[in-house]
Order: structure tokens, then C-alpha cells, then sequence
């Protein structure tokens, strides 16, 4: 059976054909009317400050990554080879936006400044959530695929109700857009023109199945032009075409101009998470292909195209990602355990009468062990 | 200062004032709006306070609690309305693996103080999907509140308190009772988890909520004529349970029936007599009944009437709990068993 792609209004896609891309792979500068004009105060530092970024990002992915197979933690969702997604993404909100984001948003925890210590403690299992979300205005992570595109539609909604120019951006995978919630969100963006971002990180997997389960062939940046929303597929490997698109879809939702989707076309080199293996379901030889598309050694390439000397920067970059690495393994291997007693607490803001009893009753429980090993 | 009004306009007047009180509280559900809902509900409340507090939205459940969570992170009480009982299904995720978890997903960060409204119950003679109980399925998630209303009086009361609550409510609305009036008085101010005891009595307790508290009263003043008290409790709060009354009341009476419409299985009922089991055990004179819809899917409104606890069905076990012989006595349920098999 063949499938005819509809053609869809220019002026809602962009990239469908071939993604959105302004930094070759060798570095090169390359020109996009679309993007370029969305990354005129890009100079050396500017690239150099995302490359830091980025390098940060990664090393904080390693470090919980070797944390796991040591033991210190129980799970982590590797994102290795998505760092540009979200570095490029996060560094188009402004601190005062919001993001509803999905479980594998390491790079947007840390770039809106996460507590790291707290932030361990999810993947240690002591924790549901790892930060305060009013602090840096971040939702908790979200487990349940793409429940978290409604939420970020409704802030928007509502800033939009208070008269702010804030706006919501929320990220999820390839395999959410299957999802009933990820598809009426972009009903209810389109119907209330909200001030959201739609930020789809399509990794070509939802665990073991290729993208391909998902769109029925077609790129999934298609999908929201049905539903009357701008959209565009980006290189997701390119930090600065994420930026460049991000701030696009950012300058719209602030000046009125409703809702749009990104679709970032990137890879997820690891393993869905450290519980699960991957050989099982793609070769060593696609792998190998997507690190030549490596976000982070473009931007060096990028960076010595510009004349910039790497050594200093690279020197600063290890300096930064090494602090964070030990601050993020010593919160890890030194966390405290919470107290048995805290399973019953914040389930409601005013306790009931019955969670009390329960709680009382199990720690009269444990006390009479203690008292029964004396 | 009291008046009459039906529970449905006991609903509206407290949608109205909540929404006059704080101009954080907005309205969202289907057909809300300009048509004031399919049962009147919300008549006038979109001329009166705009389209932007009272939204008619798009036809998606989900969706409907999904962008109120949004909204409440921003500060919002949002009251939502499913337009019936069998419509929540789609929006189940967003309400026990979202609404129900984010204040301990955040360790307290986060508030969702969501009202979702949900006219339930049987008795309208109407189709598929548009007469179900399902409180049950959102009593067992932690993290809910889950009310219903009796009354215009209860209704205006305990919506208010569901509105102000810092906790996600869900709020069931005896549909089967929207135009039966009451004296409403506006000051009076409810809790969220105290029962109350409607009628006082020395025999036997009824412990019923939302539509099924008429029915119970009703069979109080009956078996009055037979020289039986009955005493009945309104639960109002079926998670959390106000167990304490019941047990009370059954320290005295020794006897307990509970009713409601939902089926009986892994049901208020089950956890109810659980409860007075494990803590008064020793005060019941007769094992607990209920009177309830049966295990089935809700059946067709033509026979409702038998699905539905009747009058004579909770006189009947009121009965049973006293010792007296009546239909189901002397059935041979091992004959039975053998006749469901042959079928």
C-alpha cells in the first residue's frame, strides 16, 4: 500500500521534507531564512556557552548512568545524543515560562536549576519528585506517557486568562503522540490559541519500537498541521536550529500568536533505561551512524570553523561538568533514606481522620519490634 | 436565611457564590455554557461571569482534568463538570494517576484543589452510560476526596467546602434528585469527611448517601409503624469514610444495613462493614446487609426499578438483621448455584 503525503499549507510546516538544520556536521554554518533570523545575537560566546551547556548535560548523564550500574541508583533514562534538543530548547524560555516535561528532561531539570541533591533522589528510589516545580517553574517529571501535554496546555490556558505573557512549553517522545491525551492537548491548544510549545523529541524509539509504529510512515511534525497549529521538524542534533526554533515558537505564543510544534529529530543512543537492552532491537550499526551526527562535536567543530581556541574552552567545560558530576555523586551515594513514617505524608492538604489511625497503627507496629529485639 | 430551591438550583447558587467569592474559581466542562448545562446546572452562570470563567470546552474528558491540573499549578480552583457518570472513564488517568498524586509526587509543593462534579445514579429512565455509580473506583485512590449530597442543603454546603478545599474533590450529584426541593440556607458550613445522622433511632442502622438517604428515611418511617427504630446515617463522605459515626451508632444498635446504588462488590459497602467488623465486632447482634445494585452492568431503565435499592428491598433486610424470616431466608443457594450452571 502506498502512501500519499498530503501536502500541507507552507505557512504551517516547515522542514517536513528534510529537517531544519543550520550547523552542518563538519561545523559548517549553514543558512536558513527561517531559523537565521532567530539567531542574529548568536556569536562565538554565545555558541561556546551552549556547548558548555551541552557538555554539562552529558556528563550529568554518564555520571547517573555509571551511578546505576554501580548500584547508587536504581534507574535512569539515559538521553545521550538528545543534549541539543534540549539545551537549544531550554535556552529559548526566559526563567519565568513554565515546562511540563516527561521523565527523560535531564538537560531542562538542570538548566532551570534543579536541586541536584534532590534530583538524585528519584532515580535512588527516595523520592517521587526531585525539586520544588514553583522554584524553577518546572512541573515534576512525568511518568505517564504524554499526560503532561494537557498540563502544560492548561498553564498555558491560564496564563493566558491572567493576562501574562508567559508561556508553557512541554516536551515528550515520538512514542506520546500516540497517546489520546498528547493529541486532545493539541485540540485544546488550537481551540483556545494557548501559548504552549509542543516539543517533540522524536528519539526513533518508545522502547523497542521505532518511530515508525507510531506515525505510519509519516513525519510526525505532519500531524499537528490537522489540527491548525504551526509546526516545524528541526535537526534535534543542532543546537542552534533548536534554539532558533524554540525562540520562533516562543516569540508567538508570548505575542498572542498561539500554540506550536516542534518536532526535534534526534536519536536516544542509550538504552530506554538501564533496565533495558537494546541489541534486542537494533543493530550496533545505526548506533554508530547517529554518533557521527554528535551534537556536541559539531559545536566544537562549529566553534574552530569560528577561529575560537578549544583548548581553554574545552578545559572550562571539564572543570564545570566535573563539579557537577561530584556534587550530583555525592548527593547520590550520600542521600538519606526518608522515614518510614513519611509514606503518609501530602497525601491531602488537610489529613483525614483514617490516614492518622493508619499511620499510628504502624508505628506502634514497628516501636513493638524494637521493643520485641531488645 | 433559608429558601427553597431544587438541588439542582442548590448547585447552581453555590457555583455562583463560589465563583462571586473568588475570582480564582472558574467552570469548565461540556455544554456548561451557553446552554447551562443538559440538566440546567449551570444555567446563566456563563451571561452572569463571562466565557472565560464558566468555558464551554471541547468533547474531551481527559482533557477537561488534564488542562485543570494546568491551571491549578498557576493558581486556578478550577470546578469541572463530567457531564455523566459513564462519561469519566476517558479522563480516569488524569484523575488517580495525576489529580489524586501530585501533592506526594511534589512532597506538598504542589496543590490541586480541582472540584470535579459528576451528576450520578439511576432512576432517570435513560440509556447506556447515563445512570452509573462509579465512586467506588475513586474511593480507592489515595489522594481524592470523594462527596455526594442528599439534599439542596448538602448539596450547597459540601459543594462550597469541595470548592475551598486545598484537596482534588470529586463531587457526586444524585442526578435522580436534581429537582427535589429543600430549605437551602447559605451560611450553614459543611466539612469533608463528618457523617450525619439524619434520623435517630435504638434498633437497627442505616448508613446510606447521595440519592439512596430518601429511601432509607423512608423506610425508617415504616418500619415506625411496625414499632422498629431505625436510625440513619448519612455518610456525605465516601473517602474518606467517616467510619466513627457508624461504629457509634452500631455500639448501639447492633445492627447494620448499608445501601447505595453501586454494585456490591469491592464497594462503600464492603469497606464500610469491613470497618465496623474489624472495630465493633462485638456490638452486632445480626451480621451487617446491604442493599445495593447488583453485580451486573447497569441494566436497562425499564427494569431499573428492580436494579435499583427499593423501599421494600432495605425493609426487607432490615428484617433480616432482626432475625425475622422473609425471601431470602429459606433460599436453597445450592440450588441455585446448580440452575446458574444448567443455564
Amino acid at each position: 500500500m502506498s502512501i500519499t503525503v498530503p501536502a500541507p499549507d507552507p505557512a504551517l510546516a516547515a522542514g517536513l521534507d528534510c529537517p531544519l538544520r543550520v550547523l552542518d556536521l563538519d561545523g559548517t554554518r549553514l543558512h536558513d531564512p527561517l531559523l537565521d533570523a532567530h539567531l542574529g545575537d548568536i556569536d562565538e560566546s554565545a555558541l561556546a556557552d551552549l556547548y558548555l551547556d551541552m557538555v554539562r548535560v552529558r556528563r550529568l548523564d554518564t555520571e547517573a548512568f555509571a551511578l546505576t550500574r554501580q548500584g547508587h541508583l536504581v534507574l535512569w533514562p539515559p538521553l545521550l545524543g538528545q543534549e541539543a534538543a534540549q539545551v537549544g530548547a531550554a535556552r529559548s524560555l526566559e526563567q519565568r515560562d513554565w515546562v511540563f516535561g516527561s521523565y527523560r528532561e535531564h538537560g531542562f531539570a538542570l538548566l532551570r536549576g534543579a536541586d541536584m541533591a534532590e534530583f538524585a533522589r528519584i532515580w535512588k528510589a527516595y523520592a517521587h519528585g526531585g525539586w520544588d516545580p514553583h522554584e524553577i517553574n518546572m512541573a515534576p517529571s512525568q511518568i505517564i506517557i504524554g499526560a503532561q501535554s494537557l498540563h502544560g496546555v492548561g498553564y498555558a490556558m491560564a496564563a493566558k486568562m491572567d493576562g501574562s505573557d508567559e508561556v508553557a512549553l512541554t516536551a515528550f517522545g515520538d512514542g506520546a503522540t500516540s497517546e489520546g491525551d498528547v493529541n486532545e492537548a493539541l485540540v485544546w491548544a488550537s481551540a483556545f490559541q494557548a501559548p504552549v510549545v509542543f516539543l517533540c523529541q522524536n528519539n526513533q524509539y518508545a522502547i523497542s519500537e521505532p518511530v515508525a509504529v507510531q506515525s505510519g510512515g509519516l513525519p510526525l511534525a505532519l500531524r499537528p498541521t490537522g489540527f491548525g497549529i504551526p509546526s516545524m521538524r528541526v535537526d534535534g542534533n543542532d543546537v542552534l536550529a533548536m534554539l532558533a526554533a524554540g525562540r520562533i515558537a516562543v516569540e508567538r505564543a508570548r505575542s498572542g500568536g498561539g500554540p506550536t510544534f516542534i518536532e526535534a529529530v534526534t536519536y536516544r543512543r542509550g538504552p530506554h533505561t538501564t533496565t533495558d537492552d537494546p541489541k534486542r532491537y537494533r543493530d550496533e550499526a545505526e548506533v554508530e551512524a547517529w554518533v557521527a551526527k554528535d551534537p556536541i562535536d559539531r559545536v566544537e567543530r562549529a566553534l574552530e570553523r569560528m577561529g575560537v581556541d578549544m583548548d581553554p574552552v574545552r578545559a572550562e567545560a571539564k572543570v564545570r561538568a566535573d563539579r557537577l558530576a561530584k556534587e550530583f555523586r555525592a548527593a547520590a551515594e550520600h542521600a538519606e533514606p526518608p522515614a518510614a513514617e513519611e509514606i503518609f505524608d501530602n497525601v491531602y492538604a488537610q489529613p483525614s481522620r483514617r490516614l492518622e489511625r493508619q499511620r499510628a497503627e504502624h508505628l506502634a507496629f514497628v516501636a513493638s519490634l524494637a521493643e520485641e529485639s531488645k | 436565611m433559608t429558601e427553597t430551591l431544587t438541588l439542582a438550583k442548590a448547585v447552581n447558587a453555590a457555583l455562583a457564590d463560589a465563583l462571586e467569592g473568588d475570582d480564582r474559581v472558574l467552570l469548565m466542562g461540556e455544554d456548561i455554557g451557553q446552554l447551562g448545562g443538559v440538566f440546567r446546572v449551570t444555567d446563566g452562570l456563563q451571561a452572569r461571569f463571562g466565557a472565560e470563567r464558566v468555558i464551554d470546552s471541547p468533547l474531551a474528558e481527559s482533557a477537561i482534568i488534564g488542562t485543570a491540573i494546568g491551571m491549578s499549578y498557576r493558581g486556578f480552583r478550577v470546578v469541572t463538570e463530567i457531564q455523566f457518570d459513564g462519561f469519566i472513564y476517558p479522563a480516569f488517568d488524569q484523575i488517580v494517576a495525576q489529580v489524586a498524586k501530585l501533592r506526594y509526587r511534589s512532597r506538598g509543593r504542589v496543590s490541586m484543589p480541582l472540584t470535579i462534579r459528576v451528576p450520578y445514579g439511576g432512576a432517570i429512565g435513560s440509556v447506556e452510560h447515563h445512570s452509573e455509580s462509579p465512586e467506588s473506583y475513586f474511593a480507592h485512590t489515595a489522594g481524592l476526596r470523594v462527596v455526594t449530597a442528599s439534599t439542596p442543603q448538602e448539596a450547597y454546603s459540601t459543594l462550597r467546602a469541595a470548592i475551598a478545599s486545598d484537596d482534588p474533590v470529586l463531587f457526586f450529584e444524585p442526578k435522580g434528585k436534581y429537582y427535589t426541593k429543600g430549605e437551602v440556607d447559605r451560611s450553614i458550613v459543611r466539612d469533608l469527611e463528618t457523617a450525619n445522622v439524619v434520623a435517630s433511632g435504638r434498633d437497627v442502622t442505616i448508613a446510606a448517601y447521595g440519592p439512596t438517604v430518601e429511601t432509607a428515611l423512608r423506610a425508617a418511617i415504616a418500619a415506625a409503624d411496625e414499632g422498629i427504630e431505625v436510625e440513619v446515617i448519612d455518610l456525605r463522605s465516601i473517602s474518606p469514610l467517616d467510619v466513627d459515626t457508624v461504629v457509634e451508632s452500631v455500639q448501639r444498635t447492633g445492627r447494620l444495613v448499608v445501601t447505595h446504588e453501586a454494585p456490591a462488590e469491592a464497594s462503600v459497602s464492603s469497606e464500610l462493614i469491613t470497618s465496623v467488623v474489624e472495630r465493633a465486632f462485638s456490638s452486632l447482634e445480626a451480621p451487617p446487609e446491604r442493599v445495593t445494585g447488583y453485580d451486573t452492568p447497569y441494566p436497562p431503565s425499564a427494569v431499573e426499578h428492580d436494579y435499583l435499592p427499593s423501599l421494600d428491598r432495605l425493609l426487607d433486610a432490615v428484617d433480616r438483621t432482626l432475625g425475622r424470616r422473609n425471601s431470602r431466608t429459606d433460599l436453597d443457594y445450592a440450588s441455585v448455584t446448580a440452575l446458574g450452571a444448567a443455564r
